[in-house]
C-alpha cells in the first residue's frame, strides 16, 4: 500500500452525542484521554521513555509534563523490563499506570514483565492479586522504519491468558478506550498503530460506551465480509468503497479487541454474507488471521459459501525501501484482489 | 526503630522454617508434594533477621524459595503447607504450589520463579507506597544469581533514580543454582555493585541471626526517616540441593561439611547455651511447639479439599468480566 491509499479520516462515532463530534487527529485523541484520566482520578500516571520532557516519540503525550508535573508524567530510563515491572508493582500497589512502549519492538525487552508478571499474577495468587495495568505502545509498519520498529507483535500479544489486547483503529477509540482499559481489573494492551497518529476523525463528546471487546460493523454489506482491526481498517474501507463502484457489497468488521476476540459479531457477519476475507498486518503464519479463520470454520463452516481468504504481511522482516516494504504489507489492491478472489471461488462446503 | 526480637524467639523461629521444610521434603519422597521443591535448609537466619525488621504493612517480594519468607510474614503454616498440596485452602488457592506462595492481606506478593523478576515489581510496589503516603518499606530478596541479570542493574537504578523505599536482600549462598559465583562475576563483591547506583550497602554474616537482624534493623529505621533504597548481602549457604533433582555435582561435600558447622541454629543455640540461657528442657519445649504447629499443617492441608476441575478456567481475570 502506498501511504495515500491510506484514508485522511476514521468513520464516525458509531453513537454521535448530543453535543455532536468534534474532529481531531487520533495522536490528540488519545493526548486528550490520558490527560482526561490524569484529571479524573490521582492514582493515573504516565511513565515510560521521553514521555515528559521529549513529549514522547511519537508527540501523544506533549506538552502533558507542564500541565500535571513530573509525578504524572514520568520520564524512565531505557529499561523496559525494569519499568514495565514497576508498572506492574505500583498497579498492585493501588497506583492506576500508563506505561508507554516506544514501539512494539521494544516491548520484547519487558516480556518477562507483561507475560511472567502481569498476566499470571491473579493466576498463581488464586485470585488474590490482580494487575490493573494499562500499557500503550506503537506498532505497525509503513514507514520505512526497517526491521526493529515496525512490527506488528498484536497477534503475539493476543496468545496470552491474563492480558486484554485492544487496537483502536478511529480517533473515537483513540479517545474513548484508553478510560475503559483504566476501569479494567486485569492489564491491558493498547496496539497503537503508528500510521494512524496523524489521521482525523470524529470523537464523540462523552463515552459512547461500547465496551472494548466488542467488535464493531464500520461498513455494512451483503456479498463479503473483511475482518480487520487497527492500521488495516482504512485500507479495508478504500477496498470496500472501490469494490462498491464494481456493484460488489462489503461488510467490514473492526475487531477493536484481539484478546478476547468477539465471535459472535464475526460469526453474525459470516452468516449474512457467507464469505470473508481476514486482513491483518501480522505474519500469517501462526497469526491472528490463522486464530479468527479457525474461529469461523470451527463456529460457521456450514455458513460459508467459500474458504477463508487471508491477507497478511509477506513473510520477511520488514525491509527499509519503501517499494520493497509497500510489497510486503497488506494494501489496498491486495485486499481487493483478495476479495475478488473469495467472491469467484466456490470451494465452499 | 522497632527492638529486635527476643534471641529465643528468633531461635524458635528459625527451628519452624527448619522443621517445616524437613517435612516438605518428607512428604516430597512420600509423593505428597510434587513440581519443584526448593528448600532453605542453611539459610534460615535470613528470612528470620530480615524479616524481624519487617512490619506487617510492610511489602515482601520473595523467590522461588521463599517458605520461611511467608511463614516470617506471617503466612499461616496451615495455608502454606495446604499450598503444597495444591488444594484449595492454600495460600494462593492451590494454583501456585511451592514456588507462588502469595498472601494479599499480608502484603506477601510471591513466590516468583524468574530470577531476578521479582526486582521490578519490588520497585513499582514502593512507588505505590510513596505515592499513596503510606511510610511502608518493601523488601525484596532475590539470590547472588539475580545479580548477572539485566532486571537486578534496571530495578537497582530505578529505585535509587526515585528515592524508593526497597530493602534490596541478596542471598548469597553461593551458587546460581550449580554455577559458583566465582564462575558467574567478574567481581565478587556484591555490595560494590549496589554502591555504584549510590545506595548504601552493607555484607553481613547471614549464619548469624542477630547480625542479620542488627542490620535489617538498622537499614529499615533508616529507610523510614530518610528516603532511598538499601542493600544487605547476606552471606549464606544452601545445606539441601537446589532442588529435589539435584545431585550435587558442582561443590565437594568438604565444603557443605565446613558450612555445616557455622549451622545458623546450631551457632544460636551454642551462644545461648554458653549464656546459660537455653537449657535442655527450654529447647525441648520449643522443638514441641513447633513440631505440633508442622504436623497441624500437614494436617491442615491434608484435610484441604482439591479444586473441582470446573472451576479449571477461574482466576485468569476478575471474576466479574470473561474472556
Amino acid at each position: 500500500m502506498t501511504t495515500t491509499d491510506r484514508t485522511t479520516t476514521t468513520p464516525a462515532p458509531t453513537d454521535g452525542s448530543a453535543d455532536g463530534p468534534t474532529t481531531i487527529t487520533c495522536r490528540e485523541a488519545m493526548r486528550a484521554a490520558i490527560a482526561a484520566a490524569i484529571t479524573a482520578d490521582d492514582r493515573v500516571f504516565v511513565m515510560g521513555e521521553d514521555v515528559g520532557r521529549y513529549g514522547g516519540c511519537f508527540a501523544v503525550t506533549a506538552g502533558l509534563l507542564d500541565r500535571f508535573g513530573e509525578r504524572r508524567i514520568r520520564d524512565t530510563p531505557l529499561s523496559e523490563s525494569g519499568f514495565v515491572g514497576a508498572g506492574v508493582g505500583a498497579a498492585i500497589g493501588g497506583l492506576l499506570p500508563i506505561v508507554e512502549i516506544m514501539t512494539v519492538n521494544f516491548s520484547l525487552l519487558a516480556l518477562d514483565q507483561i507475560m511472567n508478571t502481569a498476566a499470571t499474577f491473579r493466576h498463581m495468587s488464586g485470585g488474590q492479586i490482580g494487575v490493573p495495568l494499562v500499557i500503550r505502545t506503537t506498532t505497525g509498519g509503513g514507514r520505512q522504519l526497517a526491521a526493529q520498529h515496525s512490527h506488528s507483535l498484536d497477534g503475539w500479544f493476543a496468545h496470552i491468558p491474563g492480558i486484554k489486547v485492544v487496537t483502536p483503529s478511529t480517533a473515537d477509540d483513540f479517545r474513548w478506550m484508553l478510560g475503559r482499559a483504566l476501569d479494567d481489573p486485569d492489564p491491558v494492551l493498547i496496539f497503537e498503530h503508528g500510521a494512524l497518529y496523524g489521521v482525523s476523525g470524529p470523537v464523540s463528546a462523552s463515552d459512547p460506551e461500547i465496551d472494548n471487546e466488542t467488535a464493531l460493523v464500520r461498513r455494512t454489506g451483503s456479498d463479503i465480509t473483511i475482518v480487520t482491526y487497527g492500521g488495516t481498517l482504512p485500507p479495508s474501507l478504500v477496498a470496500a468503497e472501490r469494490l462498491a463502484g464494481d456493484g460488489i457489497d462489503v461488510e467490514v468488521v473492526d475487531l477493536r479487541s484481539l484478546r478476547p476476540l468477539d465471535d459472535a459479531t464475526i460469526m453474525s457477519s459470516v452468516a449474512r454474507t457467507h464469505r470473508v476475507v481476514i486482513v491483518d498486518e501480522g505474519w500469517r503464519s501462526g497469526g491472528i488471521s490463522a486464530e479468527i479463520s479457525s474461529r469461523i470454520v470451527e463456529q460457521a463452516f456450514y455458513e460459508l459459501d467459500a474458504a477463508p481468504v487471508r491477507v497478511c504481511t509477506a513473510e520477511v522482516p520488514l525491509p527499509y525501501p519503501s517499494h520493497l516494504e509497500q510489497a510486503a504489507l497488506p494494501n489496498v489492491d491486495r485486499i481487493i484482489t483478495a476479495t475478488r478472489g473469495a467472491l469467484e471461488s466456490d470451494d465452499g462446503p | 526503630m522497632t527492638d529486635i526480637a527476643n534471641e529465643l524467639d528468633l531461635l524458635r523461629r528459625m527451628v519452624l522454617i527448619r522443621r517445616f521444610e524437613e517435612r516438605c521434603a518428607q512428604l516430597y519422597q512420600q509423593s505428597e508434594i510434587h513440581g519443584f521443591l526448593h528448600l532453605y535448609i542453611g539459610e534460615e537466619a535470613v528470612a528470620v533477621g530480615v524479616m524481624d525488621a519487617i512490619g506487617p504493612d510492610d511489602g515482601v517480594v520473595a523467590t522461588y524459595r521463599e517458605h520461611g519468607h511467608a511463614l516470617m510474614k506471617g503466612v499461616p503454616a496451615g495455608a502454606v503447607m495446604a499450598e503444597m498440596f495444591g488444594r484449595v485452602d492454600g495460600c494462593s488457592g492451590g494454583r501456585g504450589g511451592s514456588m507462588h506462595l502469595f498472601d494479599a492481606h499480608h502484603r506477601f506478593y510471591g513466590g516468583n520463579a524468574i530470577v531476578g523478576g521479582g526486582l521490578p515489581l519490588a520497585v513499582g510496589l514502593a512507588l505505590a507506597d510513596v505515592e499513596r503516603g503510606r511510610s511502608a518499606v518493601t523488601a525484596c530478596f532475590f539470590g547472588e544469581g539475580a545479580v548477572a541479570e539485566g532486571e537486578f542493574h534496571e530495578a537497582m537504578n530505578l529505585a535509587a533514580l526515585w528515592s524508593l523505599p526497597v530493602l534490596f536482600c541478596c542471598e548469597n549462598n553461593l551458587y546460581a543454582m550449580g554455577t559458583a559465583l566465582t564462575r558467574s562475576q567478574a567481581d565478587t563483591d556484591l555490595t560494590t555493585r549496589a554502591e555504584t547506583y549510590g545506595m548504601p550497602a552493607t555484607a553481613v554474616d547471614g549464619m548469624d541471626v542477630m547480625a542479620v537482624a542488627a542490620a535489617a534493623h538498622a537499614a529499615v529505621a533508616a529507610m523510614r526517616t530518610d528516603v532511598g533504597p538499601r542493600f544487605l548481602e547476606l552471606r549464606t549457604y544452601r545445606f539441601r540441593a537446589h532442588s529435589m533433582y539435584d545431585p550435587e555435582l558442582y561443590r565437594n561435600k568438604d565444603e557443605v561439611a565446613e558450612w555445616r558447622e557455622r549451622d545458623p541454629i546450631g551457632l544460636l543455640v551454642q551462644h545461648l547455651r554458653s549464656d546459660g540461657r537455653l537449657d535442655e528442657g527450654t529447647l525441648e519445649t520449643i522443638e514441641k511447639a513447633v513440631r505440633d504447629e508442622v504436623d497441624e499443617a500437614v494436617e491442615f492441608g491434608m484435610r484441604s479439599p482439591s479444586e473441582p476441575v470446573e472451576d479449571l478456567l477461574r482466576h485468569v481475570y476478575a471474576e466479574e468480566t470473561t474472556s
